[in-house]
């Protein structure tokens, strides 16, 4: 979705700023909304895609004045609240007020190192063949789902080269509406500066992104 | 002091929490409660991310690289496997690519739509890394981004930017300073920084340890 979480190539937010010595957190907060998101992703009651899909959904005033575990509070609630696990008046209390819903599964604390160890790979087995090959010209289809996807508005209809065959990947868009998993071939593909920004680009400057095939069309 | 003090407002002194602190508070109780998060796995999962898991892992994965060849040749041709090696991997960097700097091209990875960033071996990300300012400018404007940082790449290095789209994970691996010859792996990894291996910096031989 065209959220205000597709920032590429927006203006106005003047420099960026290092900070010094930056802490890891800022705030006791921002690790328990940390750790609350990922316990709570654990459950495997939502995929990574539908959590970022969440956190985009928030709308672009807030997104853009929120802190980063703001937005992941905000997202974090949401999915709660959709898939039935607390209602509003729960998170106002902090108690509960409804019978729980059986989660899938509850993440324990020995067995935290092991499955962040593990993490939750996304590469599948392919259905069919690779479309595209390495060197290929390939062009970027113009969308604009409401839904969620990973194909950021700066590099729709463009022209590039893919450059690496990835694997066969989870393909987010239907995975974050709660469909069944699918998967599509992933690839590496680079545009110069110049197709992406025109004449206001450094032309000594490229961008690639990872680009899932029904992203692409044969340029 | 205790002229202050009203009895029929105690209860408003253990209502010392801001809005968000007590917001998450809330959360927390509620999802403890409802028995869908263990307390335990919450303080190892900040445990982890505080103590264990940062960027000195990906420094060992950039000296090694510097200094053994065939490693390097085989975290070009499969970085998940190669940091492997070095027992890094797992969540937020399930895919990793490492990305080499040359004399005529210098990488930079950016991730426009979120924050997507390879835990295993750099961390959680900085906040400016996760902040619109450098999410929006990174792709249009490479070289003032690095400006932001102080640093200014030498004349004809191109520069390629990575935009993390997918779950694939970056980490740059910057090209080992001159006047470093000799030096142990442990001594290399002293001088990669962070933001060397984002691309916003360089390593700083005079940060040896």
């Amino acid at each position: 979705m065209n959220g205000g979480q597709d920032l590429g190539g927006q203006m106005g937010f003047g420099p960026v700023r290092p900070e010094p010595d930056e802490p890891i957190f800022h705030a006791e907060w921002e690790k328990r909304v940390l750790a609350l998101s990922v316990a709570a992703g654990a459950m495997g009651q939502w995929t990574i895609d539908e959590s970022r899909h969440a956190r985009e959904s928030i709308p672009p005033a807030d997104y853009l004045s929120f802190s980063y575990y703001q937005i992941w509070l905000a997202g974090l609630s949401n999915l709660l609240v959709t898939h039935g696990f607390v209602t509003p008046d729960e998170l106002a209390l902090g108690e509960p007020v409804t019978a729980p819903r059986p989660p899938k599964r509850v993440l324990k604390g020995a067995d935290v190192p092991a499955v962040l160890r593990r993490g939750f790979p996304f590469e599948r087995e392919a259905p069919a063949p690779a479309k595209f090959a390495v060197g290929d010209a390939v062009r970027t289809i113009v969308m604009h789902p409401t839904h969620h996807t990973r194909l950021p508005r700066y590099a729709r209809g463009k022209s590039g080269v893919i450059e690496r065959v990835t694997g066969c990947h989870v393909f987010p868009d239907t995975g974050s509406q709660g469909l069944p998993e699918t998967a599509q071939w992933l690839y590496t593909v680079v545009f110069t500066g110049p197709e992406l920004w025109g004449r206001d680009a450094d032309p000594t400057s490229s961008v690639s992104i990872e680009v899932w095939e029904s992203y692409l069309e044969p340029a | 002091m205790s002229g202050h003090h009203h009895h029929d407002h105690d209860h408003h002194h253990d209502n010392h929490f801001t809005p968000i602190e007590a917001r998450v508070k809330a959360l927390e109780s509620l999802l403890v409660a409802k028995g869908y998060v263990d307390p335990a796995a919450l303080d190892a999962i900040v445990e982890t991310y505080e103590t264990k898991v940062g960027p000195r892992n990906g420094a060992r994965v950039v000296a090694k690289a510097w200094t053994d060849p065939a490693f390097a040749e085989r975290l070009k041709a499969d970085g998940s496997a190669a940091v492997a090696e070095l027992g890094y991997g797992g969540r937020g960097g399930e895919h990793i690519v490492a990305c080499f700097n040359t004399p005529n091209e210098h990488n930079l990875i950016v991730c426009t739509l979120c924050s997507c960033y390879p835990w295993p071996v750099l961390g959680l990300p900085p906040v400016w890394y996760k902040s619109p300012p450098y999410r929006a400018k990174a792709v249009i404007d490479p070289r003032g981004t690095l400006a932001d940082f102080g640093v200014t790449l030498p004349e004809g290095q191109r520069i390629r930017v990575w935009d993390s789209t997918a779950e694939t994970r970056f980490i740059v691996i910057p090209m080992r300073p001159a006047g470093t010859e000799g030096w142990s792996e442990e001594k290399l990894a002293s001088i990669v920084n962070r933001d060397s291996m984002i691309g916003t910096g360089l390593p700083r031989v005079e940060d040896a340890l």
